[in-house]
């Protein structure tokens, strides 16, 4: 028996705010225990929510960004269950009326490309976490409150790989609209999975397994590969699929049964009452729209169809939005896309991963760069000296300045270049000779005299003009 | 109509609510539980066809607030308030289901 | 003397002109309270400090603009407090003292009123005797073996008796209102968002609403206006403009439409009730205003509607008292599952855990729509039925409570007969309106009560019809005698 694998994702994204979505505490990673708690972060008798606008701005950022539908009146809703890191008893998210309804990104697919559909997405609050000790657990509510979307795409991935491919789609999405870090391992971005697998031809979908707080997209794709396997293996045999949520084992490869699903959650879910409905305007719909930043996609197209660059140019350049930002920003004040690409490609990273920092913490600026650029495609200085001019903007030296006061403007004038040229020929008749016996060697000889003699400011290109017309004539 | 509820159901609706009802109480609460929805018997004979539920009688709508932080420093007072506190961190008898929903 | 027997005013303008200073009127106050105690049984905490704000008031100067400055007052004690415990009269939260104030709480504070204790209730402000505290019965003062009412009882009971002037109470389906009933005193139910939720301890959240219990109506309308208005910390409370509730309290009730809704005179409602707010409407339309009998129809659903609803909200609510933060844990757990259930089942009491299982029974999986979606929709009808009313008149006037104060321990455990107590309250709170109960006679020695409900923010025309009644009227000066003492 052959089996087509059906795969649904549910991503939880923490958003990138100042304060918390129900209270105004600190959202901040990494800080001590309970540091950025409040008595509303704790639950306290009488204490009362109140939402964050920042979090529906972006939640409706991030429903732009997956093409979906904005509900123009989401309300929030309580989902009911004990737990420690749960302080109220209930999650405030949106059941009933989610943020948005009905989105897709397209992903590549093998060779092509595949629409993946997304359900809904909604926003909701983060809970606290749980360690556990000997004989007991302890709880840190710093996380609590912390805003979420949670994206639950439909059931329309049918392998691992494309799982990843969706993953790593809606991760560079969602990272470009500035919404979120997305980053797995800070738990900014989390992945519950849920596969099944049904015969060949059949209509309808198998028994669905949940796989639950898997740590990389990598590892997203090797639990599902396991677990497709695994099912195969089952159904083959004559056996079944029971509902259960399980856990994949980073040592060994393998999944585990966490808990088997008696019957289906009972979250008795209700409107939140202490938080009035929202009525989302078109206009601010549409202030977000406009301010929605443009997509790597389309900004890899534009790169390779307007720019002249290569797909693969074109890829590495929007691995971040802040270096692509950075690109548009050097095209846009006049460099030569190529050269930009290469210089961002080239120096740029080099000198990020030398110094293992982000873009956007470093003293590099599009001006100070774009600035370097054009006076390399003006020859005002070789790529040679670029080298130290490059350092000097990465100390946060003016580049114009720089070059000035160290004097590494090039020497690319016929008239001054001339005598120079005439002096050294003057003075080294025999590789003159040597020339015209055809030794190639002594036109280095001389361009490196002709340099020595300038500094090293002298232009290459017109030496070497210069030179062959002397040495022709 | 009246839904009866028997004793199993009055434990599982217990159990969701984290209460624990002993065997000779079951009885009385499931009696309770009965008498109290027999007291709800007509709901469904109220006509309500067509008619929008009212969650909530507020007057206001679209309710933010601005996004920003502000730190009520009340850390201390929380932990001195809670049952126990070690290290800065709520303890709790060890937790044996792992794998709660969010 | 008893200076509460006078109204605000008058011991607001004897403070002022130095007759006798805020710290005599709180230790007479005290000592008031803790010789009734035995009778009356209407706190669960004094405030130790209250000499000492008393002292700090008289120090700095008692404020001849602000009425409060210097007055005793009480604070039911589901409503938090920094500086003393807040129990809502539940074993869950026998030592629990909250990290911050109640906005009420703090908007009093800065007015200078000295909170002098925090009044008894039913457990969580389930029930409507008082007898359900998980610490002490309240009587009613005007007959030791009745009870005060409830859930507001204490609060109702000690402005009854005298030991201060004015107290705050919570309502959510008659809560202020029954228990003022009952023990002869003013009871207002502002408009939902009228005043803030923020530091009361949730029952029913879309219902829950802070108001004031007084000797009289003008004294209540001095308290609204000291507790009313938007706070940025509860995102339901209204940004209407409050107006001073007192401005125009004597305005009187020339070309006032009262309406008097038939379903309030009906089956159940006690003969002498009905008397009593017959007269009532005589004396209204004496005074020139006009009384028509209007209906209600749905109003009949209201227990309905209301107990799942809010049952429902409350077990939710009430999910947060697990023994993990805050208040009582439970001893002797093997593992978090037993900490649960063990708090739970020995930290709440019976009415509580009754209304946690009815709400989550009306939420849970092939519930939820026959229950719970289905009394919010009867509460639609209920309040267009208010709606349709209020199109031509400018309020609805009734009796407060079927019955006067029953006896101490007969409250029915009969859950159909305990809940349509609350029969005349209840829609007030599934519309949100504004209701106030204000003494309308006697029977057999228990005051009775008569409820005026207003439009949506209305509380004014309400205050001015309750003045209008009281001015003409003597039954708010009969005071209790306490056991017959
Ligand atoms: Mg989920
Ligand atoms: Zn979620």
């Amino acid at each position: 028996m052959n089996f087509e694998t059906t795969i649904g994702l549910e991503v939880h994204v923490e958003l990138k705010t100042n304060s918390k979505i129900f209270s105004p505490s600190p959202v901040k990673y990494g800080a001590e225990a309970n540091a950025n708690t409040n008595v509303i972060d704790w639950g306290y008798p009488g204490t009362l929510p109140t939402v964050n606008k920042q979090v529906i701005a972006n939640g409706i950022t991030a429903a732009l960004a997956l093409h979906a539908d904005i509900q123009k009146h989401p309300h929030f809703d309580r989902k009911n269950y004990f737990y420690p890191d749960n302080p109220k008893g209930y999650q405030v998210t949106e059941n009933d009326t989610p943020a948005a309804i009905n989105g897709w990104i397209e992903v590549k697919s093998g060779d092509g490309k595949k629409k993946i559909g997304i359900e809904e997405m909604h926003v909701e609050e983060d809970a606290g976490k749980n360690t556990h000790g000997k004989n007991y657990s302890y709880v840190d509510l710093n996380r609590q409150g912390t805003p979420l979307i949670e994206i639950v795409s439909k059931p329309e991935m049918s392998s691992p790989q494309e799982a990843y491919d969706y993953l790593e789609g809606l991760r560079e999405r969602i990272q470009f609209t500035g919404v979120s870090d997305v980053k797995m391992e800070e738990g900014s971005m989390r992945v519950d999975c849920n596969i099944s697998l049904r015969p060949i031809g059949s209509d309808q979908l198998g028994q669905k397994i949940e796989l639950k707080n898997l740590n990389s997209f990598n590892y997203v794709r090797k639990a599902l590969a396991y677990e497709e396997e695994r099912q195969a293996q089952v159904l083959m045999s004559g056996g079944t699929i029971g509902a259960e949520t399980r856990r994949f084992d980073e040592l060994t490869g393998k999944t585990y049964l966490m808990r088997v699903k008696e019957g289906k959650d009972d979250y008795r879910y209700f409107p939140e009452p202490d938080l009035p409905s929202l009525d989302i305007s078109d206009d601010w719909i549409n202030e977000l729209r406009e301010a929605l930043p443009e997509m790597p996609a389309s900004r890899r197209k534009r790169y390779v169809n307007d720019l002249g660059l290569t797909e693969y140019d074109a890829m590495v350049l929007t691995q971040t939005k802040e270096m692509s930002d950075f690109f548009n920003k050097l095209v846009e004040l006049g460099s030569d896309p190529k050269m930009a690409s290469n210089y961002l490609q080239g120096d740029v990273n080099a000198y990020l991963n030398d110094n293992q920092v982000v873009l956007e913490d470093t003293k590099i600026t599009p001006e100070a760069l774009a600035t370097m650029i054009k006076m390399i495609m003006d020859k005002t200085i070789s790529t040679k000296m670029a080298k130290k001019v490059f350092k000097a903007i990465t100390e946060g030296k003016d580049p114009k300045k720089f070059v000035k006061e160290k004097g590494l403007v090039q020497l690319s004038d016929p008239a001054k270049l001339q005598p120079i040229i005439d002096e050294v020929l003057e003075n080294n008749q025999q590789s003159i000779e040597d020339f015209h016996n055809g030794k190639d060697r002594a036109v280095g000889f001389l361009i490196g005299q002709i340099m020595k003699q300038t500094h090293g400011k002298a232009n290459p290109q017109i030496v070497n003009q210069l030179l062959m017309k002397s040495l022709n004539n | 109509m009246t839904e009866k509820v028997n004793e199993e159901k009055t434990q599982h609706i217990a159990g969701l609510a984290k209460l624990s009802i002993d065997k000779e109480d079951l009885p009385k609460f499931t009696e309770q539980l009965n008498d109290m929805l027999e007291m709800l018997d007509e709901i469904d004979t109220v006509d309500t066809d067509g008619v929008e539920p009212t969650y909530t009688v507020t007057d206001r709508i679209n309710v933010m607030r601005e996004d920003v932080a502000d730190n009520w420093g009340q850390r201390d007072a929380l932990l001195h308030n809670a049952p126990e506190a070690v290290d800065g961190l709520i303890r709790v008898p060890t937790i044996i289901d792992e794998s709660e929903d969010k | 003397m008893n200076y509460f027997d006078n109204d605000l005013e008058s011991v607001h303008q004897q403070l002022v002109n130095g007759d006798i200073t805020s710290e005599e009127l709180t230790k007479q106050t005290i000592d008031k309270i803790n010789s009734e105690a035995d009778d009356i049984q209407a706190y669960l905490s004094m405030n130790d400090q209250a000499i000492e704000k008393a002292k700090a008031i008289d120090a700095a100067g008692i404020d001849p603009d602000n009425i409060f400055s210097g007055m005793p007052i009480a604070i039911k004690d589901n409503i938090v407090t920094k500086n003393m415990k807040t129990t809502a009269a539940s074993k869950m939260l026998e030592n629990f003292t909250s990290v911050y104030d109640a906005t009420v709480v703090e908007k009093l504070e800065k007015a200078g009123a000295v909170i002098v204790g925090k009044t008894n209730l039913d457990e969580f402000a389930m029930g409507s005797s008082t007898e359900k505290s998980a610490f002490k019965t309240t009587r009613n003062p005007w007959n030791l073996d009745t009870v005060p009412g409830g859930s507001s009882g204490g609060s109702a009971a000690t402005v009854s008796a005298g030991e201060v002037p004015v107290s705050l109470g919570s309502d959510t389906g008659g809560s202020i209102r029954q228990p003022a009933s009952f023990t002869g005193v003013v009871g207002l139910k502002p408009t939902y968002g009228r005043v803030s939720r923020w530091g009361l301890i949730a029952f029913g959240s879309s219902f829950d609403q802070i108001g004031p219990l007084t000797n009289n109506v003008k004294d209540n309308a001095h308290m609204l206006n000291a507790i009313a208005g938007h706070d940025e910390h509860d995102a339901t409370s209204s940004k209407k403009e409050v107006p001073d509730f007192t401005e125009h309290i004597d305005a009187g009730v020339k070309g006032l439409r009262i309406a008097l809704p038939k379903e309030y005179l009906g089956e159940g409602v006690d003969p002498e009730i009905k008397t009593a707010i017959k007269q009532a409407a005589e004396t209204y339309q004496k005074l020139g205003a006009t009384v028509d009998e209007v209906s209600l129809p749905n109003s009949k659903y209201g227990v309905m509607a209301y107990y799942v609803l809010a049952s429902s909200e409350a077990s939710s609510n009430l999910e947060r008292f697990d023994g993990v933060r805050y208040g009582y844990r439970a001893d002797g757990v093997k593992n978090l599952e037993d900490l649960y259930v063990k708090t739970r089942s020995t930290g709440f009491g019976n009415e509580v855990k009754r209304r946690i299982m009815l709400g989550t029974f009306s939420l849970s999986a092939g519930s939820f729509d026959r229950y719970f979606k289905q009394a919010a929709k009867i509460r639609t009808i209920i309040l267009n039925d208010f709606q349709k009313v209020f199109k031509d008149h400018d309020l609805i006037m009734g009796p407060t409570t079927p019955t006067t104060a029953f006896k101490v321990g007969t409250e029915s455990t009969d859950p159909t007969e305990m809940y349509t107590n609350d029969t005349l309250t209840i829609p007030v709170n599934l519309a949100g309106l504004p209701g106030m109960s204000l003494p309308a006679g006697f029977s057999k020695g228990l005051p009775i009560g008569m409820q005026l409900i207003g439009r949506p923010f209305d509380e004014s025309t309400i205050y001015q019809a309750g003045y209008a009644f009281e001015q003409n009227t003597d039954f708010h000066k009969e005071k209790p005698q306490l056991g017959g003492k």
